[in-house]
């Protein structure tokens, strides 16, 4: 009897969750303020400033996604996320996304019951390398250590790698990129594996660039995205084509600074109904008709928040290799908006 | 005699001879060295070898303190203006990180024009703790209140806020007026001890003034029903009814009277202060926060837990046993996942149990048990003749415990349990781990992924570990100052 009355209270609590996160829109409408979870601090993806002002890739999609949805890119609340408490924080409400640099896998996805809503960026791990190390390729790490962060799925596809190889390593554990950083420097470690643009910016800021290298091979897929709750798709399309209103708005030539004039209309259609002078997209995913001009507007188009972030006019330098428009031989490709 | 010494020896000294120095190797800095370091082949190997690791240690590491550029916006910058001062190849300390993220290190994400009100806070803790601390006035206590008062006034002055010199005259005030009417040192300034609590969490938080004085006044509520009760019916019936009365104020009156005065004053600037959200917290703040509101609670729960663990009602007994077993049986880190996530799918969606909160609650309770424990082994160790002593001048439970017991079981205890609330502070850090921002990781993490000043390593760790150091050694100072206060064995 009282097993019964306990389970039912359980079963209770978890219907109640399942019908509140229903509705994230209307919540986070009511609220006046977006709440997305971020990085508690990754180079280039999201960093506060010496203001505490949040910055960086993955926050310009909370940005983004706040203009769309509440007219103000500056009505977002950050919360600082863990490896570990990104999914609890996710699926128990106390967020309405997740912006995290977040591999897209099968598990996430289907077993923990989340909805990522695009890749915002195509990362791979890579190794490096000091130079004098003679090594020009990651097959000649035979026998090597490696300083590898625990509990990621960097380490497994680091084991797949060598065995796949017929290759043997000595893996040293480090638990942060900066632990990582100074065991590297330190030489307790002949090569330092992490996501290829991790590796960048750690190489970026050495003392001595010039005398490490990123080996060319990329060893996994690391489809990077924003991700929200299962059971919610309304909120899910907003998420996805908020990120693919980004994308497009590269590939169309409309950025931060000819946004409103281009919303005058254009001559092209495709333009004028993410800009919302043509027909009404917003209407079917819950919004008004200059969602996607104003999602624009806040840190400018794909390209334009990749240049200020991650680009090669900041110290990080990264080249934007897969993640150019498809008609630059990258992977971005988004689905037509009509 | 004389006469027959006088011929028979040639010669007899008269006088005494001044003594002579003892031989070089029995005196002075020698002697000291020959007794302390080289006192045989084991202990010169060790000092030898000690005397080395320092050597190494300095040579590597003095040159890099000594190298330390303070003026710099980036870890680029700071290498470059190390290697025009110090040329090429040395090694220096970046230090600008701490100077240009110093208000992050402080005070996390606090709204940066709000400054005043942490800073306000803490000032007035050491006022709050000072009756506590001390028990007689001294010289250096007026001039450590003199200090404070004028760093009130400078907080009053740089951040035009007349809050904290309104707070500092009602606070001379009514001490004044306490002092007049014949009531002396600490006593008169114990009633801001008992006000502190509410002021701090208005001050941090923000908010409606009202909140936290109806807060209080639950407990005014809970004391009057206790007096009449226990005037009525005993003790513990009237400790009972006190309990239920303070319960029922917070439930059903408190939340109406605070939004009912609320509505009445406004928001206007002495009864509002703009509200701060927890997860703006962060830095010391966070870890002051949090560490102070455990240390605050932890020790009277532990008394409370310890008294019962001994008492001979089962229930409570079993009660104690419990909660201290359990808590002790659970490293802390999975009492904070506990806090952070599994709540989260327990509470009913929508509520915002403050992540704060849960964690101060997780702390305490973590503390709580320990120094229960600490308090036992006092208890313990006190003569049995101690508690006959007490039953035979006729003393109830609780006369005895307060007048006669406590006091003997926490002078034995204090050693453990400031090494308790020494722990508790730098267990703060652990928060981390459920995404707060503390100094040591949080903050610094943060801090690091700025382009600016990734690759700074060793800086942040011990700046905020030398911060650590000051706050724990002075908790392990003032204990042993209260020890040989207290020592009445070996006067």
């Amino acid at each position: 009897m009282k097993k019964s009355v306990f389970l039912g209270t359980l079963a209770a609590s978890a219907l109640l969750a399942g019908f509140a996160s229903a509705a994230t829109l209307d919540d986070v409408k009511a609220r006046g303020e977006l709440i997305c979870g971020v990085n508690t601090g990754l180079t280039g993806f999201a960093a506060p400033d010496a203001n505490g002002n949040w910055q960086g890739f993955d926050v310009a999609i909370c940005k983004a996604v706040a203009a769309a949805v509440l007219g103000d890119a500056s009505k977002v609340k950050y919360v600082p996320t863990t490896g570990e408490t990104r999914f609890t924080a996710l699926a128990s409400g106390e967020i309405d996304m997740l912006a995290r640099n977040t591999t897209w896998t099968f598990s996430r996805d289907a077993d923990l019951k989340f909805t990522f809503t695009g890749v915002n960026y195509y990362d791979g791990q890579g190794f490096m390398v000091k130079k004098d190390l003679g090594v020009s390729s990651a097959k000649e790490l035979d026998g090597a250590t490696v300083c590898i962060q625990t509990g990621t799925t960097t380490e497994l596809n680091l084991a797949d790698f060598f065995k796949v190889n017929n290759m043997s390593y000595q893996p040293v554990a480090i638990q942060t990129n900066a632990e990582g950083e100074q065991q590297y420097l330190a030489g307790a470690c002949d090569a330092y594996t992490t996501d290829a643009s991790g590796l960048a910016a750690t190489r970026a800021v050495f003392a001595d660039p010039e005398n490490h290298i990123i080996l060319p091979e990329i060893i996994s897929k690391e489809p990077l995205g924003p991700l929200v709750r299962h059971g919610d798709d309304q909120w899910a399309d907003i998420n996805r084509w908020v990120l693919n209103a980004l994308i497009a708005a590269e590939e169309f030539g409309v950025t931060s600074a000819n946004v409103e004039e281009l919303s005058k209309g254009t001559e092209n259609p495709e333009v004028n109904r993410i800009l919302g002078t043509e027909g009404d997209l917003g209407a079917m995913i819950g919004l008004d008709k200059e969602w996607g001009k104003r999602a624009i507007a806040a840190e400018g188009n794909y390209g334009e928040i990749f240049a200020k972030y991650l680009g090669e006019s900041t110290p990080i330098g990264l080249a934007r290799g897969l993640n150019a428009q498809w008609t630059q031989g990258g992977l971005l490709y988004t689905p037509p908006f009509r | 005699m004389s006469d027959l010494h006088a011929n028979s020896a040639l010669f007899v000294r008269k006088e005494m001879l001044p003594p002579s120095d003892p031989p070089a190797l029995e005196s002075g800095a020698i002697k000291w060295l020959r007794e302390n370091l080289f006192s045989g082949w084991l202990n010169s190997t060790l000092t030898v070898l000690g005397l080395a690791a320092i050597f190494f240690v300095l040579k590597l590491g003095l040159p890099w303190f000594l190298h330390g550029v303070w003026n710099a916006n980036s870890l680029g910058e700071c290498r470059e203006i190390i290697a025009a001062t110090w040329g090429e190849d040395a090694h220096g300390a970046c230090w600008a990180v701490i100077r240009e993220r110093w208000n992050q290190f402080m005070f996390g994400f606090y709204p940066r024009e709000l400054y005043w009100r942490p800073v306000l806070a803490l000032l007035l803790l050491m006022v709050a703790l000072a009756p506590v601390l001390f028990s007689e006035k001294s010289n250096k206590l007026w001039i450590a209140g003199g200090v404070i008062a004028v760093l009130i006034l400078w907080l009053s002055v740089s951040y035009g806020q007349w809050i904290p010199v309104g707070i500092l005259v009602l606070l001379a005030a009514i001490t004044g007026y306490l002092g007049s009417r014949g009531v002396h040192w600490p006593v008169n300034l114990l009633w801001f001890t008992g006000v502190y609590t509410g002021l701090a969490f208005w001050l941090l938080w923000g908010g409606t003034i009202w909140l936290p004085v109806v807060a209080l006044l639950g407990f005014v509520v809970g004391w009057i029903a206790f007096r009449f009760a226990s005037n009525a019916v005993g003790t513990i019936v009237g400790a009972g009814a006190g309990a239920i009365a303070a319960i029922l104020w917070w439930y059903f009156a408190a939340g109406a009277l605070s939004d009912t005065l609320t509505g009445l004053t406004g928001r206007t600037q002495p009864f509002w202060l703009r509200g701060v959200d927890s997860d703006e917290f962060g830095g010391f703040v966070l870890a002051f926060t949090i560490g102070i509101a455990g240390i605050a609670i932890s020790l009277p729960m532990g008394i409370i837990l310890a008294l019962g663990r001994r008492s001979d009602m089962p229930l409570v007994k079993a009660i104690c046993v419990g909660f201290i077993e359990f808590i002790r049986g659970v490293p802390l880190i999975t009492l904070l996942f506990v806090a952070s996530l599994l709540l989260n799918y327990f509470l009913p969606p929508g509520t915002n149990f403050d992540i704060i909160l849960r964690v101060i609650i997780m702390v305490t309770l973590f503390s709580a048990a320990y120094i229960a424990e600490v308090i036992r082994g006092g208890l313990a160790a006190l003569p049995r003749g101690q508690y006959e002593a007490a039953d035979a001048l006729g003393l109830d439970y609780w006369k005895a415990q307060r007048l006669i017991i406590m006091p003997q079981a926490l002078k034995i205890s204090i050693p453990g349990i400031v090494s308790s609330f020494i722990g508790l502070f730098k267990d703060t850090t652990l928060v981390v781990f459920v995404a707060l921002l503390d100094p040591l990781k949080g903050i610094t993490d943060a801090v690091r992924a700025a382009i600016e000043w990734k690759g700074v390593y060793w800086e942040p760790y011990i700046f905020v570990g030398a911060i650590f150091f000051i706050v724990c050694f002075s908790m392990s100072r003032y204990a042993m100052y209260l020890e040989n206060k207290l020592k009445r064995e070996h006067r």
